[in-house]
């Protein structure tokens, strides 16, 4: 019974604690994430934001969520009742599965899976499910129409990022991400990390982030001046507020992977007496917050693409791009036998 | 392995219950999303035969982008399904036909390997020991460097597919206003200003 308690209970044990204190961390991250989007959206539109619930507002999140949880759930009479329902669970569930392998240190994950990557671009491409189910089950054609163009935006753009990632996958040799960071480790500090060699690639899977996660200047799934919300037009209370959570996670996801891929996950940017003094999760939090700060930037000043615009983007310039990028980073690999 | 085996089990039944609700359900997006869900099963199979980088090539590419077009489809289908059941008892026979050599062709290609144990002998490139390389490692290997022709024709046959695609479904209707990012950009301001001078009263 003892063994039987070591060899199975016990590291299921610690995977649930593991599991949960990540959970944890990352729910009451995102409610803080969430008002600073919002504050800082106020902040460039010269307006003040949420400001009542709690000191400066700080407790706005929250309340929110009790608000959507003590909400009645209205499901529409002409809905598929089952679909409807599982819509945003599998959003939800989906973003939040995707964190199990993100290292926020060295050794710092609860999987460090030996194809880490893949499986993050494997959840990242069934997000689109949550959005398309929801879309279809709600049986209103602002939904529809919603989840179809969505759906064809977040296959567009998985493209690209996939092609991102194969090239700094080139110039690191393994598909773990914790050997991703590694492999960005140098004497130039920030400057060995992948956002200065591999540059234009820096941008684009920015850009593409946005779209994939249907962030504004790309929120055309839930443009609210042509279909009020989108795919969630017909959804309320707890239902939507998993939704809503599921885009924040997805989002969030993004910067960490746009820093583990471009920043350099948890390393400081000088190895040097001030900098490296500081444990690693700070370097990371600090990156991610960087990053989300542009993500928020870019959503409260940028006018929202037309459709064909956003097309045309991810098809004609970034696909060219980023296939011109791999051919010329594998030759210049190659050639001065860079390879790792 | 007792953790191991039970997953099988769940993933198994899964897999094979959820690929009998594609050919059941009634409404053709469930069935999709049956579908969806026994490629996942499939996947979670894969894994636990320690092939983690089929398993999630195979949710990237048959989830994330082959059934997200065919629920995509499926959606915008009117599909009448009262009218596709007045049909079924006419096309059994060839079904069941297919389905019969289908088996066989199963039965030959199992059966062969439990009567000859042998012809395990025969296979030209055995997989390398795991641990060794790692099966990302493996694959690439044997794609990229063992049967590198064979690939790069694969490639260019699906490169002439997709060519064929775009020609018979790429038409240019006359008369629809596009936009032209190079014009757009290209445009001076001597061709798009005119400068008059109106004379209070009189108009152009």
């Amino acid at each position: 019974m003892a063994e039987f308690f070591w060899t199975y209970l016990w590291p299921l044990l610690v995977i649930l604690v593991h599991s949960l204190a990540v959970l944890v961390i990352l729910l009451v991250s995102i409610a803080f994430l969430l008002l600073a989007d919002r504050k800082i959206w106020a902040a460039v539109q010269l307006r003040r934001g949420p400001n009542v619930v709690g000191p400066f507002g700080l407790l706005q999140s929250f309340a929110d969520m009790l608000k959507f949880v003590f909400k009645e759930p209205v499901i529409p009479a002409g809905a598929n009742k089952g679909v409807f329902l599982l819509a945003p669970l599998v959003s939800s569930v989906l973003a939040l599965s995707a964190w199990a392998v993100i290292p926020v240190n060295e050794g710092w994950a609860v999987a460090n899976l030996n194809v880490g990557i893949l499986y993050v671009f494997a959840i990242s491409s069934l997000e689109v499910y949550g959005v398309i189910m929801g879309g279809w089950a709600s049986n209103s054609k602002y939904a529809f129409l919603g989840a179809l163009r969505s759906a064809a935006q977040m296959v567009s753009y998985e493209v690209s990022i996939g092609f991102v990632i194969v090239t700094v996958l080139l110039c690191v040799g393994s598909l773990n991400l914790t050997d991703i960071v590694l492999a960005q480790k140098g004497e130039y500090g920030m400057f060995n990390w992948f956002w200065l060699p591999l540059f234009p690639l820096f941008i684009i899977f920015f850009i593409s982030a946005l779209a994939e996660t249907n962030r504004p200047p790309f929120d055309l799934p839930e443009a609210e001046s042509e279909l009020v919300a989108g795919f969630m037009v017909e959804y309320s209370s707890t239902p939507y507020l998993l939704f809503m959570l599921g885009e924040y996670v997805a989002i969030v996801l993004m910067c960490a992977l746009t820093t583990i891929l471009f920043l350099g996950g948890w390393l400081p940017p000088f190895d040097m007496a001030p900098f490296n003094w500081l444990p690693g999760v700070f370097w990371f939090v600090l990156k991610l917050c960087m990053v989300f700060f542009m993500f928020a930037m870019v959503k409260s000043i940028v006018p929202r693409y037309r459709y064909d615009q956003l097309m045309r983007l991810g098809w004609k310039v970034f696909l060219p791009l980023s296939l011109f990028m791999i051919v010329a980073v594998a030759s210049v690999l190659h050639f001065f036998d860079l390879a790792p | 392995m007792l953790i191991a085996d039970a997953f099988f089990y769940l993933f198994a039944t899964t897999c094979v219950a959820a690929a009998f609700m594609v050919i059941s359900a009634r409404n053709p997006v469930h069935a999709v999303l049956f579908l969806i869900l026994t490629f996942v099963n499939a996947a979670g199979l894969f894994i636990l035969l320690g092939a983690e980088f089929l398993a999630l090539i195979l949710v990237v590419v048959y989830v994330g982008a082959v059934a997200v077009l065919f629920l995509f489809v499926v959606m915008m289908l009117d599909v009448d399904f009262a009218e596709l059941r007045a049909g079924f008892l006419a096309y059994l026979p060839i079904g069941a036909l297919i389905g019969l050599i289908l088996l066989v062709e199963l039965i030959l290609v199992f059966g062969s390997w439990i009567i000859t144990p042998e012809i395990a002998a025969h296979i030209t490139t055995p997989a390398p020991p795991m641990d060794k390389v790692s099966n990302t490692e493996a694959l690439g290997l044997i794609l990229y460097t063992k049967y590198v022709y064979f690939f790069e024709t694969a490639g260019v046959i699906l490169l002439i597919a997709m060519i064929g695609a775009i020609v018979l479904t790429l038409h240019h209707k006359e008369g629809v206003k596009r936009q032209s990012i190079p014009t757009q950009v290209g445009r001076k301001r001597d061709e798009s200003i005119e400068i008059r001078h109106v004379e209070p009263g009189q108009g152009l």
